[in-house]
């Protein structure tokens, strides 16, 4: 099945064309990208994730608001009772912050010098990894 | 009407509404026990379903913006499925309608779902249908279904909708021509949107006057999606016809089972093809031992052959 990634640009940060590039390639690579446009809030993003039921959340963070984000995004996957969804990040993040974010439960970071090609990479090993289709598909058949 | 209180839906329901879907998609769990995670639909009548189809880019995704806003206010939850086109090449999509509807994103009576056509080559996913039960099973008012119209495809919309807005805009004059058979067919209502840009009024002649060519009554109507102008008329069609969707609904479940039998059609020719006879007449043309002519005739027999005679 196409992994299905929710493409988020939360904050103010001004243009989303790196997150259109992004969406494209991601699809060029057989996903199916859900892209929501500018300005965010981590209970949008949280929404959109839990109605489109993504397999991948990807946030995207110029401008240095990744502690604020991505704890409040967690907090509400967390809330509305899903926490099989796999949440990663990119953007420009201080390099003290990384493994803080990565404690919280952010399963992958990307900085800005990241290509698509290991964007793509990245995301296809977190599914593999973390990711709940197996699970999912575990419990279909045990239930069948 | 008097003001209601607009009707929302748990966000646990939404949740399980949303995984059952992916579970129908990806094929986890069958149509029927896809819906076990939700509690019983409530009322008694099922969801009214909108249909809105149109080709690319005529601001349907804005409509629909319009419509959740307007059905909002008369106390309706509302659904919404959205399908975009899946690459036939490495079978990703982009699915970017809710970009247009985010100013409900807080409201729990408000729930959208992109889905990617998948292997359908036509605006309606193969669970789409399925996916719109759900939306009802889960006790929303209405699900309105999006899907992209390109020539033939956007009659595939009628299968699953009590009514369908067929969407156009005045740049888009010429292409009315082409596909006008197809499209008095399915439309109940036609809207032509962008009518602030030139050409607005010439274009609803047009389609004015195909209608009239075709016997039949459908209202063309004028909208301005992006600030809502024409909107309230759309949306007192769409009352008047929600009083007798029953009617749509008898077509609906016609173009339903039309749908229905061309897909186990298709299934069945397949497996015949993919078989050892089928493969053993390929092999035969791939060797040059039959011409194209008799393989195609031989496989022709051999898949209706398969098709007709099904039990
Ligand atoms: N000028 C004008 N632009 C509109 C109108 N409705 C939508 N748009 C714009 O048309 C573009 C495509 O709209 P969208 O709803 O995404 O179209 P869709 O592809 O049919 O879903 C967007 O930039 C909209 O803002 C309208 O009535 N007038
Ligand atoms: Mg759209």
């Amino acid at each position: 099945m196409p992994i299905k990634v929710l493409v988020a640009k939360p904050g103010l940060d001004g243009h989303d064309r790196g997150a259109k590039i992004v969406a494209r390639a991601l699809r060029d690579a057989g996903m199916e990208v859900v892209y929501t446009g500018l300005h965010q809030t981590p209970e949008m993003i949280v929404t959109a994730a839990v109605q489109e039921d993504v397999d991948v959340i990807g946030i995207s963070i110029l401008s240095g608001a990744h502690m604020t984000v991505f704890p409040k995004v967690l907090k509400l996957l967390g809330e509305r009772g899903v926490d099989d969804i796999v949440v990663i990040g990119g953007g420009v993040i201080q390099e003290a912050d990384g493994p803080k974010l990565k404690a919280l439960g952010v399963r992958e970071l990307f900085d800005s010098d990241a290509t698509t090609q290991d964007l793509i990479d990245g995301i296809e090993r977190v599914v593999a990894e973390f990711g709940r289709a197996q699970k999912r598909t575990d419990a279909a058949r045990s239930t069948a | 009407m008097a003001a209601a209180a607009p009707r929302t839906i748990a966000l646990v329901v939404q949740r399980d509404l949303a995984r059952a879907i992916t579970a129908i998609e990806n094929g986890y769990a069958s149509a029927s026990a896809a819906g076990d995670t939700l509690p019983p639909r409530r009322e008694s009548a099922p969801a009214y379903v909108v249909g809105v189809t149109g080709p690319p880019g005529a601001g349907k995704s804005t409509l629909v913006d319009r419509l959740i806003e307007s059905f909002r206010s008369n106390g309706d939850s509302v659904a919404v499925i959205a399908v975009d086109p899946s690459s036939p090449f490495t079978h990703g999509a982009v699915l970017g309608d809710r970009v247009r509807m985010q100013r409900h994103s807080g409201d729990h009576g408000v729930f959208i779902r992109s889905m990617a056509s998948r292997e359908s080559g036509g605006g309606i996913a193969p669970t789409t249908h399925h996916a719109i039960a759900l939306a009802s099973r889960a006790g929303f008012d209405v699900v309105i279904v999006e899907t992209v119209g390109v020539g033939q495809v956007e009659l595939e919309v009628v299968g699953v909708a009590d009514v369908v807005i067929v969407v156009t805009v005045p740049a888009l004059g010429d292409s009315v021509q082409t596909i006008k058979a197809g499209l008095t067919e399915i439309a109940d209502l036609f809207v032509v949107n962008m009518a602030d840009r030139p050409g607005a009024n010439k274009t609803s002649v047009d389609l004015k006057h195909m209608v009239r060519e075709s016997g039949k009554s459908i209202p063309v109507l004028q909208t301005i999606a992006r600030d809502g102008t024409g909107v309230g008329e759309v949306m007192a069609a769409l009352t008047e016809s929600r009083g007798h969707h029953h009617t749509n609904a008898a077509r609906s479940v016609r173009f339903d089972v039309v749908r229905e039998v061309r897909d186990r059609a298709v299934r069945r020719a397949l497996d015949v093809l993919d078989g050892s006879r089928g493969r053993s007449i390929l092999e035969r043309l791939a060797n040059r031992e039959m011409t194209r002519a008799v393989a195609r005739e031989e496989l022709l027999d051999l898949a209706l052959e398969e098709v007709i005679h099904a039990d």
